[in-house]
């Protein structure tokens, strides 16, 4: 078991570099200690801009922390959505699939949901056009807010570090 | 093995164990440790483990601290002993179910019910069968029937402990010196319970009195041996009463090895130190869920919703006329990581329970999830009810999730229960992407299904009934990493496999025409879900036999995630009174496949009735020789936007029977040159592609020029559908009537969606006089609790959660609308129902 693999095997898995076996044998082991870090600072490297990252979020999208203190949720684009504890879904773009015609495009007939009864709605990122998330819901369901983390305990309790800020990420 | 002086008689320290037991009773003196009774013994656990936060009250781990090699030695060698007893046990029986697919497992646990270790197989039991042995202790089994050496017990009552009638556990108890020192526990799938209709899992009864032959927590024998009164009952209450013995025999086999595994190892390391073993081993399970959770994934509240149809209006042979009618599942799914890494998990909100054998009980949702997490959280050995004691479920009484109410119908409660569970599994795939544990992402499941089954006079003149377990093979959701494993697995069943075709004929007189993969159904994505597959299967030399289908149709249970789109969902295909005969006879072809239904190619292959329509769930039907069945076994949901993946991985995908070609231009903005005819790469398309780079990149960059002119913001969306909500435009009443049927049973969720439609607070939906009925007919049902003596575990769904847990929109409180029955006596015949089809 590695406490921390190398550099160049976490940026192999971000850049999706790894063979099977590599990442059957990373299933397969005890969990590295500083995955996060590592993974969070690789990640920073490859983005274009430099408000430093407080968490991963989704695919695409990250907590960053901004200068004037607030925490919002970027995508990698450089869109910014909104504050970190409210649904980035509501500053999205959004397509609703709710007809055979659309669904055939993606299905087979016969082998798609009924739009009765229930519709796929797909979130795009303003910024990039990037498809980030796809729903599928009963027609009439509010949106749902995936994902509400507990950073400040995660910092201070799980991982004891402290929170990452535009002037300790720049020092 | 144990050394036993051969006295001549098959079990003489059971003998003498038993003389013991007898002895102590005559002086007051339980089978609990140090002379204390079962119950009493049981709720001193429960006390110490509630006072201090650790189980038993072990805040101390000294047998794994002072001497970790010995505790690894007992632990690893009593693990080792189950696995045995499965692999050995496995070969006594009949049943492909068993003997293929492994739907079998063992659990050893402590005398109060907690499991200490596990087998391989279907371990979703370890904790249903630890409900059974609470159920038994907390119903003063010890004074009646007896809890004695030698006992047998059987159980499959859901509202005991179990998923559904089919999974039937054998239960014993194993003694030391007059103490009860642990249970030996083993579970397995049956082919037929006795239901209204032939097969393990009916979906035509409206209520628990068609699910089949129910036996509660029931003594079944002593001495080790069957009593005559149960090997005269429960043959006759199956169609398949020769494969059931052997099953019996099978559970027998593996409680026995257990057993005897028990006794070696307190024979080599004294009883005391099995006391603390087993006590350590829970405490150490509860631990190691925390310590990896709090290593894996973040705290916070993870939220999704998922949903499922059981579309019954218009179906033939129902049992009663008002379950005439269609039922969505409704499962908002939440979970909150607290700080010291514990799961609570909620399904408030949840819709009401139906007329329909789809209901689940806590046992079934408790034992569900923690399979699941077993796959994914502790994906090791040491997997036991720590984890348990590490979660708390809020699942609303009166809900489809806990219906608390003995007259509702279980026979595929997978149904709702696979359903539901597809959100948690995102739940974790959030935690572990922000971690940065991307190895462990998993987009889902499959819907597992189709479900054949059907029976009737079968190839050998005999009454049989079937009950594929093809289905223990779906498409796996897509990783992060990877694309989801095809045809692979099924979540209730880790090791599951489709089984051979060869060995599915010789138990079932339905002739296999094709078996292949199925295109388009592994969601779209950067990482595609896993393929399902599916079988051609003909009927042949049979008298009136029944088949039927059970599965999603209208909607797609399991979501994608991070852009993916989730698995397709499924159809019915069937053919009747058709000219396969000749068509055999003559030579000529036939159809082996659906791959596409929309190439007409079946239709072109085939004379006879078809039934071709997309709905995943029918009733008993006859079918009679060369009738056709379509078996499809769905595929997993994708993970990232589809237009991220490779285009060469997508070319690959048409050639592997994953994608058909039209759909690589739609789905994937890949475009692909047929460049050969003749190439047959799989059984879907004829044909060999190769990819237009160029095209492809201009078609991709057409495409997100589309996209930014097509979508609109969710703002703009957010008005457009506020009004329609509030107007009821284009919402039908079955939709509305899920809806109102969630708002009804929780006043939370009905805040919820108040709130976020921002509607009048009177505001309702307007439904048919049918579905109203419908509602007020089963909140009026009330409770028929199965329970009179609840356990401390049960208290956090039936109570209310700790009193620092934060807001969330769903969570729990006691303030519930359903509406009690104004008296004991009162039931569902109270009110206003429609008159009996028929008597189920």
């Amino acid at each position: 078991m590695p406490e921390s693999y190398p550099r160049e095997h976490i940026e192999d898995l971000v850049d999706d570099n790894l063979e099977w076996n590599q990442l059957h044998d990373m299933m397969s082991d005890f969990k590295d200690a500083d995955r996060f870090q590592q993974v969070r600072d690789v990640l920073q490297e490859r983005v274009d801009w430099d408000d430093p990252i407080i968490i991963p979020y989704a695919d695409h999208l990250y907590v960053v922390a901004k200068p004037d203190g607030r925490w919002v949720i970027k995508c990698d684009c450089g869109h910014e959505f909104c504050e970190h504890d409210e649904n980035w879904k509501m500053d999205a773009l959004i397509n609703v699939r709710d007809s055979e015609e659309a669904y055939l495009e993606i299905y087979p007939e016969d082998m798609h949901p009924h739009p009765d009864y229930m519709e796929l709605r797909e979130f795009f990122c303003p910024g990039c056009n990037t498809l980030l998330e796809v729903t599928n819901v009963m027609p009439g369901y509010p949106l749902i807010h995936e994902f509400e983390p507990d950073i400040e305990t995660f910092y201070s309790e799980w991982i004891e570090e402290p929170i990452p800020t535009p002037e300790t990420e720049s020092a | 093995m144990s050394t036993e002086p051969d006295e001549g008689e098959s079990f003489p320290r059971m003998r003498r164990e038993k003389e013991r037991v007898h002895g102590q009773q005559q002086e007051g003196v339980g089978i609990g440790w140090d002379g204390q009774t079962l119950r009493e013994q049981f709720e001193a656990l429960e006390e110490r483990t509630e006072e201090t936060g650790h189980y038993a009250g072990f805040e101390k781990l000294d047998l794994k601290q002072n001497n970790p090699i010995e505790y690894e030695q007992m632990f690893a060698q009593l693990r080792g002993d189950l696995v045995n007893a499965r692999e050995t046990s496995k070969e006594v029986a009949a049943t492909p179910i068993v003997e293929q697919e492994g739907e079998l497992c063992y659990g050893l646990f402590t005398p109060e019910g907690d499991s200490i270790a596990v087998s391989t197989g279907i371990i979703v039991h370890i904790h249903t069968m630890s409900e059974a042995i609470k159920y038994m202790i907390n119903h003063d089994y010890e004074e009646s029937p007896g809890i004695e050496p030698g006992d047998i017990f059987v159980n499959n009552d859901t509202h005991v402990g179990d998923v559904h009638a089919c999974d039937i556990m054998t239960l014993i108890p194993i003694f030391h010196e007059g103490e009860l020192v642990a249970w030996a526990g083993g579970v397995n799938h049956v082919i037929d319970t006795g239901a209204i209709g032939p097969g393990s899992m009916n979906v035509s009864q409206a209520s628990r009195f068609g699910d089949g032959a129910y036996y509660t927590a029931r003594k079944v024998g002593e001495d080790l041996k069957l009593y005559n009164s149960w090997k005269k009952d429960y043959p006759d209450k199956t169609r398949t009463p020769d494969f059931l013995k052997l099953d019996e025999r099978t559970r027998m086999t593996g409680c026995l090895m257990i057993r005897d595994a028990v006794k070696d190892i307190i024979n080599e390391y004294g009883v005391e130190q099995f006391k603390q073993l087993s006590r350590e081993a829970i405490e150490d399970g509860r631990r190691g869920f925390r310590n990896r959770i709090q290593k894996t994934m973040l705290p916070g509240t993870y939220r999704g919703a998922s949903f499922v149809d059981a579309l019954y209006e218009g179906q033939e042979n129902l049992t009663r006329a008002y379950a005439n009618e269609n039922h969505l599942m409704h499962a908002p799914s939440e979970l909150h990581v607290r700080e010291d890494g514990s799961f609570q998990v909620s399904f408030e909100g949840a819709n009401k329970w139906g007329w329909h054998p789809y209901n689940c009980t806590p046992a079934a949702i408790q034992g569900g999830i923690w399979v699941m997490l077993t796959q994914t959280v502790i994906p090791n050995s040491n997997v036991n009810d720590g984890a348990y004691y590490s979660c708390d479920f809020h699942l609303p009484v009166g809900s489809w999730a806990n219906t608390q109410n003995t007259e509702t119908a279980h026979a595929y409660a997978w149904h709702f229960l696979v359903s539901a569970w597809a959100p948690l599994w995102q739940h974790l795939s959030r935690g572990y992407f922000s971690r940065g544990f991307w190895e462990e992402i998993n987009a889902g499941n499959a819907n597992t299904s189709n479900w054949l089954q059907g029976g009737g006079i079968d190839q050998f003149d005999k009454l049989h009934a079937v009950n594929s377990f093809e289905s223990a093979c779906e498409g796996v959701g897509a990783r992060y990493v990877e694309d989801g494993e095809p045809h692979a697995a099924a979540i209730w069943n880790p090791e599951g496999d489709m089984g051979d075709a060869e060995v599915w004929e010789m138990t079932e007189p339905l002739p296999f025409l094709g078996r292949a993969v199925k295109p388009n159904t592994g969601g779209a994505g950067r990482r595609a879900g896993g393929a399902g597959f599916e079988s051609m299967r003909t009927v042949k030399d049979v008298s009136r036999w029944l088949l039927y289908e059970m599965g999603n149709g209208y909607m797609t249970s399991d979501g994608g995630l991070f852009g993916g789109y989730p698995a397709a969902s499924g159809y019915i295909l069937n053919a009747q009174n058709t000219d396969l005969e000749e068509r055999f006879e003559n030579q000529d072809d036939y159809p082996q496949h659906d791959l596409d239904p929309e190439s007409g190619d079946f239709e072109s292959k085939i004379e006879g009735d078809i039934t071709r329509r997309p709905e995943g769930i029918s009733t008993p039907k006859e079918f009679d020789d060369y009738d056709m069945y379509l078996n499809y076994l769905r595929g997993g949901s994708g993970l990232g936007d589809p237009l991220e993946r490779d285009p060469e991985d997508v070319v690959a995908d048409i050639h592997d029977g994953y994608v058909l070609p039209r759909h690589a231009k739609d789905a994937y903005a890949v475009v692909v040159e047929k460049v050969n005819d003749e190439a047959k790469h799989n059984s879907a398309v004829q044909g060999e592609w190769e990819l237009d780079e160029e095209a492809t990149e201009e078609l991709r960059e057409e495409r997100m020029q589309e996209r930014a002119e097509t979508a609109k913001p969710v703002t703009e969306w957010y008005e457009e559908q506020r009004e329609r909500i509030q107007n009821e435009e284009d919402l039908i009443d079955d939709v509305k009537k899920t809806y109102e049927s969630s708002m009804r049973m929780s006043k939370q969720f009905a805040e919820f969606y108040h709130e976020f439609w921002d509607l009048p607070e009177d505001f309702e939906f307007t439904l048919s006089e049918k579905a109203e009925k419908s509602l007020e007919n089963r909140f009026k049902t009330g409770l028929k609790q199965k329970w009179d003596n609840p356990t401390k575990g049960h208290e956090t769904w039936l109570g209310v959660g700790r009193d620092d847990e934060p807001e969330v929109p769903y969570t729990w409180t006691a303030d519930r609308t359903i509406q009690d029955l104004p008296t004991p006596d009162a039931s569902f015949s109270d009110t206003k129902a429609e008159p009996a089809t028929d008597d189920d």
